[in-house]
């Protein structure tokens, strides 16, 4: 195909445009990235410890940051202070269930957080077919892998961890079979 | 700049609902020299708008309906109460699905134009021919590959009827997914063609070429290259100065005079004030749930089960997407993250054939449309765990090694499968609540398993290391896209709600376009004919209303 002027130029205006969409998102994920951790809004430092453990169990530090370096714990704060309002009842139910939970398993604790790692995974275990668990597997992956101006995934852990760039611009090839035909 | 209209003025053209057929028709309408108002239940919102953000758009659905503040009831047959569900899910912004959507762009084969033809009747289905073939949208397709910007290649797919015209884009850069379903479906004697896409491959009419950022599905593109009505067609329409785009504008009724023709719309503005909009015609292309139940709620002394329902099938055949997944894991890393999400096609299983047993067929596509989050929660094998250690660690290969298989399936139109209105559910505005019966036709639930066979095999042959299927259970899932099939078209009035050109049988001057006149689904994506009806009614409508 011949390629007229007309089509030239409006190739070029498409590469400068480009450009500049390209740097302005990538100034934007830079500013979210260098945000601090908020304070908590909704959850008080006691309850929020208990919830830590288990989302910590969810996605453990072993072999490297988990849920809990991620800060998914202030993911789910604001998650709760915004457009999880309606899910504050389920918490609160929730881990009465899992604190009534503990006390059958091992009689004589006091905290989730002061279990071993061995009880936390014969708790999370106890748990895992309930609706709260699911509702607290979904936001600790969210927290976890979600966008980091949530709160969560600090320093793009959770994205390090599964090899996930968040990038406006890539260039083919993509991965190792499409490289390999070019 | 885009015109303003008060309420009073008689405009040529009302339009309901700004998405992949109302851009279309607002477009094609102004400037056509008509005078046009579109109203939008949702927001006009831009690129700027957007963002690579799964927790707004995965999570809070942020392009589409919100069913706290317009709930839906689900049934799956009429003996059954109806329950609060997240069933429908449509955009609901200016531009509507095509903003959000995967942006596959498939062209109906000419054998779906007459399936009750060649296939016969099925048991307890209403299968149907069109009343137009496709020679007859052939013209349109083509009209819309070129104004909206489409990229693909012509002539790829053997199974694909006659096109007068190659695509406007050469197609999107093929991914790894695509090189190994290529190499397998050959292996297997299949027919892989690059994926006909709604993205810019090149730049195009003043838009920039796609860059591969890879957040397609379920969000808005930050740099236009998706081809969505928001950043084609409707702009043209507002620089004629004749087309008003009203955001935030949800219809309560359409309106009617004596004599049965409709005289405008009666709608919510933002602060829920109700104004009545004038025109000569209305359009609705409000979706393939939203019409029927717009006409439902718009009852009169005249029209006492609804505007344009004396056939009393508004609402009713509703079809949906129906899909399934099959998913493999590589040796190497795929990184299907980049990129599109679909660049290869096979339509080798598409037409229906009688010798399988059951009527349905499916076209299938290498793709992955899963983000960090939502993979993790939905796209790991059955047999994994899902949580702790071991967990962590498959995640840490699974992400990026990972491909999909999907395919696209039929939905046989039903009467017993439908949108109605809940007598006991209101909406925020205090409308009635949009109720939803619908159960699957045991030829689509036969279809669905036979192809996730094949899809597996591909798998299989392209060397996975492992296959699973993956997704909801069929006897579980409810309709949620893609929404056909309420207001069917027809020749007979008695049998169908519009005419071939889109019109209603009942109201002269009442257009319906968009998925709600299909008479069959295909093999899902809509979009493509949505949009072809879109230009060809458009074309209708602006003879009629130049004799007029």
């Amino acid at each position: 195909m011949q390629t007229t002027r007309r089509l030239w130029l409006s190739q070029c205006v498409g590469i400068v445009a480009l450009a500049d969409i390209a740097a302005a998102q990538q100034h934007a994920h830079e500013a979210v990235q260098s945000s601090t951790p908020p304070p908590f809004r909704t959850l008080d430092p006691a309850t929020a410890a208990e919830i830590d453990a288990i989302t910590s169990q969810i996605v453990p530090s072993t072999d490297g940051p988990g849920a809990r370096e991620a800060g998914v714990i202030y993911f789910i704060d604001r998650a709760l202070s915004t457009f999880d309002v309606d899910k504050r009842e389920a918490y609160r139910t929730g881990m009465a269930a899992v604190q009534k939970k503990r006390q059958e398993l091992f009689p004589g604790s006091t905290k989730i957080a002061a279990l071993t790692n061995e009880q936390q995974i014969q708790l999370v275990q106890g748990i895992e077919a309930t609706d709260f668990f699911e509702l607290l597997r979904t936001h600790t992956l969210y927290g976890f892998l979600g966008n980091p101006s949530y709160g969560g995934n600090r320093d793009h852990i959770g994205w390090k961890l599964i090899g996930f760039e968040d990038r406006m611009v890539f260039q083919p090839p993509f991965g190792y079979y499409d490289g390999e035909q070019k | 700049m885009s015109a303003t209209f008060r309420p009073s003025d008689v405009v040529d053209f009302l339009v309901i609902g700004a998405g992949a057929a109302g851009g279309v028709m607002a477009k094609e309408l102004s400037t056509a020299g008509f005078r046009v108002v579109v109203l939008e239940q949702g927001p006009y919102l831009t690129e700027k708008d957007y963002r690579h953000d799964e927790i707004r758009y995965t999570y809070q659905a942020g392009l589409t309906n919100d069913t706290k503040v317009q709930p839906i009831t689900y049934r799956k047959n009429e003996s059954e109460p109806a329950k609060l569900a997240k069933a429908i899910m449509y955009g609901r912004q200016v531009g509507g699905g095509s903003v959000h959507f995967t942006a596959n762009y498939w062209r109906f084969h000419e054998s779906d134009f007459e399936e009750r033809s060649q296939f016969g009747e099925v048991p307890g289905a209403g299968l149907a021919d069109w009343p137009i073939k496709y020679a007859d949208l052939e013209p349109y397709y083509t009209k819309a590959e070129y104004d909206l910007g489409i990229s693909g290649l012509g002539g790829a797919n053997p199974f694909e009827g006659p096109r007068s015209k190659p695509y406007p884009l050469p197609p999107m850069p093929v991914k790894s997914s695509g090189v190994l379903f290529d190499r397998a479906t050959k292996k297997l004697g299949l027919h892989p063609y690059p994926a006909p896409m709604a993205i810019l491959s090149q730049p195009y009419q003043g838009r920039a070429a796609c860059v591969n950022c890879g957040f397609c599905e379920y969000f808005g593109c930050e740099v236009r290259a998706k081809s969505s009505t928001l950043v084609s067609v409707i702009p043209v329409a507002e620089k004629t100065g004749k087309c008003e785009i009203r955001p935030n504008s949800y219809v309560r009724k359409i309106e009617t005079d004596v004599q049965g023709r409709a005289t405008g719309a009666v709608y919510f503005d933002a602060n829920r004030r109700e104004i009545f909009q004038r025109a000569k015609a209305v359009v609705v292309c409000a979706n393939g749930a939203e019409t029927a139940r717009l006409l439902l709620i718009s009852k009169s002394k005249r029209f006492p089960d609804g505007l344009a329902n004396s056939s009393g099938l508004v609402g009713k055949y509703l079809m949906w997407d129906t899909g399934g997944l099959a998913m493999g894991l590589f040796e190497h890393p795929l990184n299907e993250y980049k990129g599109i999400q679909v660049t290869r096609v096979i339509h080798d299983y598409y037409k229906a054939d009688p010798k399988r047993g059951f009527y349905g067929g499916a076209g299938l596509d290498a793709r992955f449309n899963y983000y960090p989050a939502n993979f993790a929660l939905q796209g790991m094998p059955p047999d994994a765990p899902k949580w702790g250690a071991e967990y962590k660690k498959m995640l840490s290969t699974y992400f990026t090694h990972t491909m999909t298989v999907l395919s696209h399936s039929s939905s046989l139109p039903q009467l017993r499968n439908s949108i109605s209105l809940d007598t006991d559910v209101k909406d925020s505005w205090g409308l009635p609540a949009m109720r939803v019966t619908f159960d699957f036709h045991p030829d689509d639930v036969a279809t669905l398993k036979w192809a996730l066979a094949k899809q597996l095999e591909i798998l299989e042959a392209a060397g996975a290391k492992k296959t699973w299927a993956s997704g909801t259970a069929v006897e579980e899932s409810m309709p949620s896209v893609h929404l056909m099939g309420t207001c069917r078209m027809g020749n007979d009035p008695k049998q169908s709600v519009v005419d071939r050109y889109n019109r209603a049988h009942d109201v002269p001057n009442l257009l319906i376009v968009d998925g709600s006149s299909f008479v069959t689904a295909a093999r899902q994506q809509p979009t493509a004919t949505i949009q072809a009806l879109a230009y060809r009614g458009a074309d209708f409508a602006i003879q009629a209303a130049k004799k007029a």
